[in-house]
């Protein structure tokens, strides 16, 4: 388990969503039925945590309790629950090392020198506000280990060096390019795949086959469409009811 | 190896559009009303002589799965939820199916809706996958324009998909805890039976599917169970999705047929073991979870359900890990034990005491400060967690250590011979587990 608390000082005392988040807020609630607007929760802690410089404070949870009118408890038990909500503040471009086996065999600890010399332990936040930086579990990117998360996007197949140079293209403000540092499409092998260069795969030939195989056999014809009389069904015989008019009284 | 004309996932590297129209042309949404027509049992029928199993990790077989679900949908609707959560150590595979190949996901969700009589479907995507969600969106959208999801579509089943998220919880990839966190709690794992065919999302009948087995659907239907069935080895039929990563010179995702032998697949696709065949220790082949199995044994073992099941490991999600003889193995393993322990979610006292236990002993072993009679302590507690929990995690942080013990119980041995060595004297110094 992750114990973790929140920051209360450094959150304020209120809190509101951005005018523009407000369409969002109602994308997401319009997914779930209406009485159970509560499953809304993580999405829109996610966007509170956005309009908040990217960390959770709680005048910002208790937001979010009073929209989607749940006990501001049941808000934060969430918040404390789930990683991703940083519970205290973090740099402009907060840096997600992975730091779990597949990346550590793959020299995540190098990297893990790299922010420490950059930038400063984790969690700590660089005087120009930009830069702070945590080690977390794995980020699902592991052919392309190792790799660091930075705000919304992947930095994958890193190196001390190219990390290092990411961090200071940050700092500076300048344009940086998410994905595969090295020469590599996504997770095809180094240097270019070997398979799926079949251009048949591409050109609609898949989409040529007219039936699908393996259909149901016609059903046997019924007796009765073969004219035999149905069996086990009862005559039916019909009588004549008295007229209840004819019923004098 | 697997041809190209037989792969499913024709886009995974993403070097084509992900698309409607260029899905469409690479076969997408190709039949699929016909499909839809032929009704609940047809389909459930042909996944299951397909001989699917489940693509998440415990391979249980889809098709069966899902006619657990009621034949009559009754005043409860019924759900479909895929689980995207993918955070299995070591697996990215459904990732590239969410970026690259969303339609044949989101077509296979709607096929698979129609055989448990469903209508609306949620997507749960880990919360870091945020480029996935939006690549998954947009898919989500096209579909929706072109009305082959939706109220009153082309296909005739109205189907809704929405695509939901989470917030970096491991646990929340196992089902029930999926569902909790989809009703916007905590993800603690719900004690079964109930099970979510009865009850699952807000107590209706659910059935919970890893984006794999969902998304090779419609694409078995379309070229037949028998098509499916003949690769890999009976009882482990089809193609998969490997991730493989760690020590070997090209790691990188690929689609292969089951029952391929690890060497062919290192040398195929990932151009062999770094420092070459000889350099191998050990293999984990089915994400963090599973135990490792030493160079000898899985050098030329198939990679499937049944085989790696006899080696004492499994194939779990195929997430194959590969560590050389430049590896720390015990640190490796140690890594694995703060991960179980940084996501036990503190619901089950044997697991939340449990992995923190273990992996403050796992750190010790890592400098050799521990003394021989512990490994078997750790053995030990390792047992007590394994089977005592809710949910398999518990399970998931016992089995890493004990195959550690199990094949490498040497190299531990030495370690802390080496670490007692030159400090005799002061022996007695040893932390206690807290």
């Amino acid at each position: 388990m992750a114990l973790r608390r929140f920051d209360l000082e450094a959150g304020g005392d209120s809190f509101a969503f951005r005018s523009e988040t407000e369409e969002k807020i109602a994308f997401w609630r319009g997914k779930y039925p209406a009485d159970k607007q509560r499953s809304a929760v993580i999405p829109l802690l996610w966007l509170a945590q956005k309009d908040n410089n990217g960390w959770l404070s709680e005048p910002a949870m208790r937001e979010v309790a009073n929209r989607l009118e749940m006990p501001y408890i049941r808000v934060y038990e969430v918040a404390t629950f789930y990683t991703m909500f940083r519970l205290q503040p973090v740099g402009k471009f907060h840096v997600q090392l992975c730091g779990t086996t597949p990346c550590q065999l793959r020299g995540a600890e190098s990297l893990k020198d790299v922010c420490t010399k950059e930038i400063g332990k984790a969690m700590y936040v660089t005087d120009d506000k930009r830069l702070s930086w945590e080690e977390v579990e794995c980020l699902g990117a592991c052919v392309n280990a190792p790799m660091v998360q930075i705000n919304d996007d992947f930095f994958e197949d890193l190196t001390p060096e190219s990390l290092s140079a990411i961090l200071g293209r940050l700092r500076h403000g300048a344009e940086v390019t998410p994905g595969p540092q090295i020469d590599r499409v996504n997770s095809a092998p180094e240097g270019g795949t070997t398979v799926l260069t079949d251009a048949s795969l591409f050109d609609g030939s898949r989409t040529r086959v007219a039936l699908l195989p393996n259909l149901p056999k016609p059903p046997e014809p019924t007796p009765e469409a073969a004219g035999l009389p149905q069996a086990g069904s009862p005559t039916i015989t019909k009588r004549e009811e008295p007229a209840s008019k004819d019923i004098k009284s | 190896m697997l041809q190209d004309k037989d792969r499913i996932f024709t886009n995974l590297y993403g070097l084509h559009s992900p698309d409607l129209e260029a899905a469409k042309k690479r076969g997408a949404w190709h039949l699929t009303k016909e499909m839809l027509d032929l009704g609940p049992d047809w389909l459930c029928d042909q996944i299951k002589a397909s001989g699917l199993r489940g693509r998440g990790g415990a391979g249980f077989p889809t098709g069966l799965k899902w006619t657990f679900m009621p034949k009559e949908v009754r005043e409860r609707p019924h759900y479909l939820v895929v689980n995207a959560d993918e955070s299995e150590p070591g697996t990215c595979k459904d990732r590239e199916i969410m970026r690259h190949d969303p339609h044949l996901l989101i077509e296979g969700c709607m096929v698979a809706s129609r055989a448990m009589r469903a209508h609306k479907c949620y997507v749960y995507i880990r919360g870091e996958y945020i480029a996935e969600r939006h690549a998954l969106e947009k898919a989500v959208k096209e579909a929706y324009e072109a009305r082959l999801i939706g109220a009153n579509n082309l296909n005739g089943w109205d189907f809704d998909l929405y695509v939901h998220h989470g917030a970096g919880a491991y646990i929340c990839g196992e089902e029930t805890a999926l569902l909790e966190s989809l009703e916007g709690k905590k993800g603690q794992p719900r004690l079964k039976p109930p099970f979510p065919a009865n009850a699952g999302l807000y107590g209706c009948p659910t059935t919970v599917n890893n984006v794999e087995s969902i998304a090779v659907v419609p694409t078995i239907l379309r070229r037949g169970a028998q098509w499916f069935s003949g690769f890999g080895r009976p009882n482990n039929s089809g193609t998969k999705l490997f991730c493989i990563s760690g020590h070997v010179n090209r790691p990188c995702n690929v689609e292969e047929e089951m029952s391929i032998t690890f060497r062919e697949l290192i040398d195929t696709h990932c151009g062999g073991i770094r420092g070459g065949w000889e350099n191998l220790k050990a293999v984990i082949p089915g994400g963090s979870s599973v135990p490792m199995v030493p160079a000898g044994q899985i050098m030329d073992a198939y990679m499937d359900f049944d085989t790696l099941r006899d080696l004492k490991s499994g194939l779990g999600t195929a997430a194959v890990i590969v560590m050389d003889k430049q590896t720390d193995l015990i640190k490796a393993i140690a890594r694995l034990a703060y991960f179980y322990k940084h996501e036990s979610c503190g619901q089950c006292t044997p697991c939340r005491e449990g992995t923190g236990w273990m992996w403050r002993v796992m750190e010790r072993m890592v400098r050799g400060e521990a003394t021989h009679d512990e490994i078997d302590t750790l053995l030990d507690v390792t047992r007590q967690v394994e089977g005592h929990t809710i949910c398999a995690l518990g399970d998931a942080a016992a089995w890493p250590i004990q195959g550690l013990i199990r094949h490498f119980r040497h190299e531990i041995e030495e370690r802390i011979n080496r670490y007692r060595q030159p400090r005799a004297l002061v022996q007695g110094a040893v932390i206690a587990a807290e």
